[in-house]
């Protein structure tokens, strides 16, 4: 029998979905729709000269020195996961960004949301790992508060810390997005993937040969060995949440240029690529911890590798693409295999194909 | 990883892409089924290395696409009642139904999770015995013999909290349907490599006979593509019209047969709406007999009024590869990944977000000094 | 729904029914445990197909050589991989 034939197809398309009167996961993702929320909540409550750069955290002038003051909330699930706890992480995610203005790391506020019902040992792990953390970054953990809430309105801890950080003199530049220029080369400090998969690895009760740790660790050592060896850095980002493609994105939209990078040149250790094929994940999207990109003059970037390599945190530098002129805005990818292709800003939360 | 990664490998790649060059004599347009293909050539700029005269077009190959708007709102609704767990493959979630997706039902405080598996969603129905576990049972003929397994270990164990939402879709009435279309423009097919491996591929031989059209079993990476390309245009430039296995690694003619008996035990065949193309006979399964019990549409009853779909997307015309999604004049602008208007804006199979997300804006891939016959690269460029 | 991925069979658990027998594959360096209900065939050491938790398939090692084989006789092959990919 032959099917009906199809000339006279049913353009069928729904009803365009009402548009944001709920906050979705996806607006805590750190792609498009987190961007959206940004813009248009946010900004327009507070929005301050200050505010509007845009930059992981806000230099300030006072008396003459210029401190940086970042701010970062810790929700991740599970609490203690292979190679981190969510207190370890919250140090290093504020020191990190403290350290992406170009700012010395010194002191670190915690405040704690319990969840009624939290394990005792739980809590003691988890602090403990801070306290780690702490030291190892070189921070004070000075202030902080404690507040719990009813039995299953809390997913056992919640953790906000903020920071402050020094710029030092020597440091002239303002570093940031807005420094940015045609001619710089992108570097990344290491292996891609690895903290997005640990998380999700216990999630999805994925086993491995040798487990997948969280990358979670402070990346000042890094930033501090660069300006110390006077490179002249331009913009210093990490890359948490969207991953290195929305870290990209944002800064490639923000100064209007295009991102270029190669595919065979961006490092993924095998046993997370594994894990990414399984998930249906790609690399680019997922979330880094103790990873950052810098942008540096092409001239410098031989230079700029030799410092970061002889740095533990960052002893897997490499260069992976290059800023141009054109298509402004975006960030295009030259893929192992043949022609190019964009890669966009993470719209949603990057859900695991199947398909 | 083995199998996989030397799939991936550039020199090969240009050496396929060569051979492809000294074939091609005249225009050819070549299909490719299913949306695990579409999003490798969209992704690695297959199109690029091939020359001019191939035109590859898109199919209805995501079976998140095609599922009709009935069935999500269905999918909602059954979510939204509190004794349910609504368990799915994540590229359901974000489809919009009549008035909101699953994802939207999660916000507003539906649990609806997201599974690797149906066997994970009948071990949440283990160990929840209280809550009826209800699971999205989306795919086409590769994702049946799972679907049936959940239904036949679930009847084995006696679980009754226990139910499949089934929207599963068979790829030959499909490819049928668009060969008999008068508007149809393919010429050759690259048929679905996994559902081949599920179901063999028998049935294609009477089709490329019927139409005079050469289909070739194709796999999911760089060079299965292109290879399968290079095969399917040998065929058209000889004239031949046959049968082939490109991923033979993984296929066999007669297809895996403990997986069809356990299907054929499971499911019967039945007509189905695909959205965007409208009713295919014969062209879907649902439960058959003793597994009826775990038909979900039967265990929940539906009251709502019919989906009313504005004309405003041509998911229609996307699917059946007459028009590329850049020429759809909502692409891009009120259609995004963020406002889909249609399902294949949302599907991560969707040939519209993979065109959206790796940047064909517009027609990108003819421009004249992109088009060159590649040179065998010497050493690696860097 | 399409995405199916290659693993090596590293551990083979008969539990009664052949619905029930299951693996545990290791692709890459990452272990799951599959369902190989619908590849009787399959052993220890032998690489599987696996989609939503299912081997699907048993890869057949000879047939995958084959476009390499075919591109080596074109030329030019060795000298990328030095011998042909195992």
């Amino acid at each position: 029998m032959t099917a009906k034939p199809t000339t006279e197809f049913n353009l069928n398309c729904p009803v365009p979905r009402v548009a944001d009167d709920r906050i979705v996961l996806a607006h805590g993702g750190g792609g498009r729709l987190t961007h959206q929320l940004i813009e248009r909540i946010f900004m327009p409550a507070f929005g301050n000269p200050m505010l509007e750069q845009r930059h992981d955290g806000a230099v300030l002038a006072v008396n003459g020195s210029r401190l940086a003051f970042t701010t970062d909330s810790f929700v991740v699930r599970p609490l203690i996961f292979p190679g981190g706890t969510i207190g370890d992480l919250a140090v290093y995610g504020t020191v990190n960004d403290l350290a992406m203005c170009g700012a010395r790391p010194l002191y670190l506020s915690a405040g704690f949301i319990l969840e009624e019902g939290l394990a005792m040992d739980t809590l003691r792990t988890v602090v403990a790992s801070m306290q780690e953390a702490a030291t190892k970054a070189g921070i004070q953990l000075v202030t902080g508060d404690t507040k719990v809430v009813d039995k299953g309105k809390g997913d056992g801890i919640f953790v906000n810390t903020s920071g402050i950080g020094l710029i030092e003199a020597n440091v002239k530049q303002t570093i940031g997005p807005a420094s940015v220029q045609v001619g710089d080369a992108v570097i990344v400090s290491g292996d891609l993937g690895r903290h997005g998969v640990a998380i999700l690895s216990v999630r999805e009760g994925l086993e491995f040969e040798s487990p997948i740790l969280s990358d979670t660790a402070s990346v000042w050592p890094a930033v501090e060995a660069l300006l110390n060896a006077g490179i002249e850095v331009h913009c210093l980002r990490d890359l948490t949440r969207g991953g290195l493609a929305t870290t990209l994105n944002e800064i490639a939209s923000d100064r209007n240029v295009c991102i270029k990078l190669e595919e065979s040149l961006i490092p993924v250790q095998e046993t997370v690529q594994s894990a990414c094929e399984i998930l249906g994940l790609d690399p680019l999207y997922v979330a880094n911890e103790g990873r950052f990109a810098v942008f540096v003059p092409g001239a410098q970037a031989d230079a700029a590798l030799e410092v970061m390599c002889r740095v533990p945190v960052s002893e897997v530098s490499v260069r992976i693409g290059k800023v141009e002129q054109a298509p402004g805005g975006t960030v295009v990818l030259q893929s192992r295999i043949g022609g190019n292709r964009v890669v966009d800003m993470l719209s949603g939360e990057q859900l695991p194909r199947i398909c | 990883m083995k199998f996989l990664s030397e799939y991936r490998d550039q020199k090969a790649a240009e050496q396929l892409a060569q051979q492809i060059w000294k074939k091609v004599t005249r225009p050819w347009t070549i299909m490719e089924i299913c949306g695990g293909q579409t999003h490798t050539i969209v992704k690695n700029g297959l199109e690029d290395l091939l020359p001019r005269d191939i035109t590859l077009v898109h199919g209805p190959g995501c079976p998140v696409c095609v599922t009709p708007i009935e069935l999500i709102d269905k999918a909602v609704a059954i979510a939204q009642r509190p004794e349910v767990i609504f368990c799915s493959f994540g590229d359901m979630l974000r489809v919009p139904g009549s008035t909101k997706s699953l994802f939207d039902a999660k916000a507003e405080g539906a649990d609806v999770r997201i599974v690797y598996s149906p066997l994970d969603a009948l071990k949440l129905a283990r160990t929840n015995p209280d809550r009826q576990v209800v699971f999205f049972a989306v795919g086409f003929e590769t994702t049946a013999p799972a679907n049936a397994m959940a239904a036949w270990q679930a009847d084995h164990d006696h679980i009754e909290n226990f139910s499949l939402l089934v929207s599963h879709v068979l790829v030959p009435p499909a490819m049928e349907a668009l060969l008999s279309s008068s508007n149809c423009v393919v010429q050759g097919f690259l048929a679905a490599g996994h559902v081949c491996t599920v179901m063999g591929y028998e049935e294609y031989f009477p089709i490329a006979e019927k139409y005079k059209v050469p289909i070739v079993v194709t796999g999911f990476e760089p060079l299965d593509i292109l290879d399968g390309i290079l095969m399917t245009v040998s065929q058209l430039e000889e004239g031949r019209h046959e049968v082939e296995n490109q991923y033979a690694r993984a296929t066999r003619r007669e297809g895996n047969r403990p997986a069809q008996e356990r299907i054929i035990e499971v499911f019967e065949v039945v007509n189905r709406q695909w959205r965007g193309l409208g009713e295919i006979p014969a062209s879907g399964f649902q439960l058959r007999g003793r597994f009826q019990k775990y038909d979900a549409n039967r265990r929940f009853a539906f009251t709502g009024t019919p989906a009313q779909e504005s004309p405003e997307c041509i998911s229609g015309l996307i699917l059946q590869g007459i028009k590329k999604p850049h020429e759809c004049p909502a692409f891009a602008v009120k259609c995004t990944p963020e406002n889909p208007l249609g399902a294949p804006m949302v599907s991560s199979e969707g040939a519209c977000a993979a065109y959206y997300h790796y940047g064909r804006r517009q027609n990108h891939d003819r421009q004249t000094n992109d088009r060159v016959q590649p040179e065998l690269s010497g050493t690696p460029s860097r | 729904m399409c995405l199916a991925v290659p693993g090596r069979v590293v551990e083979i658990m008969d539990d009664g029914d052949i619905a029930f027998r299951r693996g545990r594959v290791d692709f890459g360096g990452i272990r799951k445990e599959i369902n190989l209900a619908y590849v009787p065939e399959a052993e220890v050491g032998k690489y599987v197909l696996v989609h939503v938790g299912f081997a699907i398939s048993v890869i057949d090692e000879e047939e995958a050589q084959r476009v390499f084989q075919y591109l080596e006789e074109l030329g030019g092959l060795q000298e990328e991989f030095g011998e042909i990919p195992q």
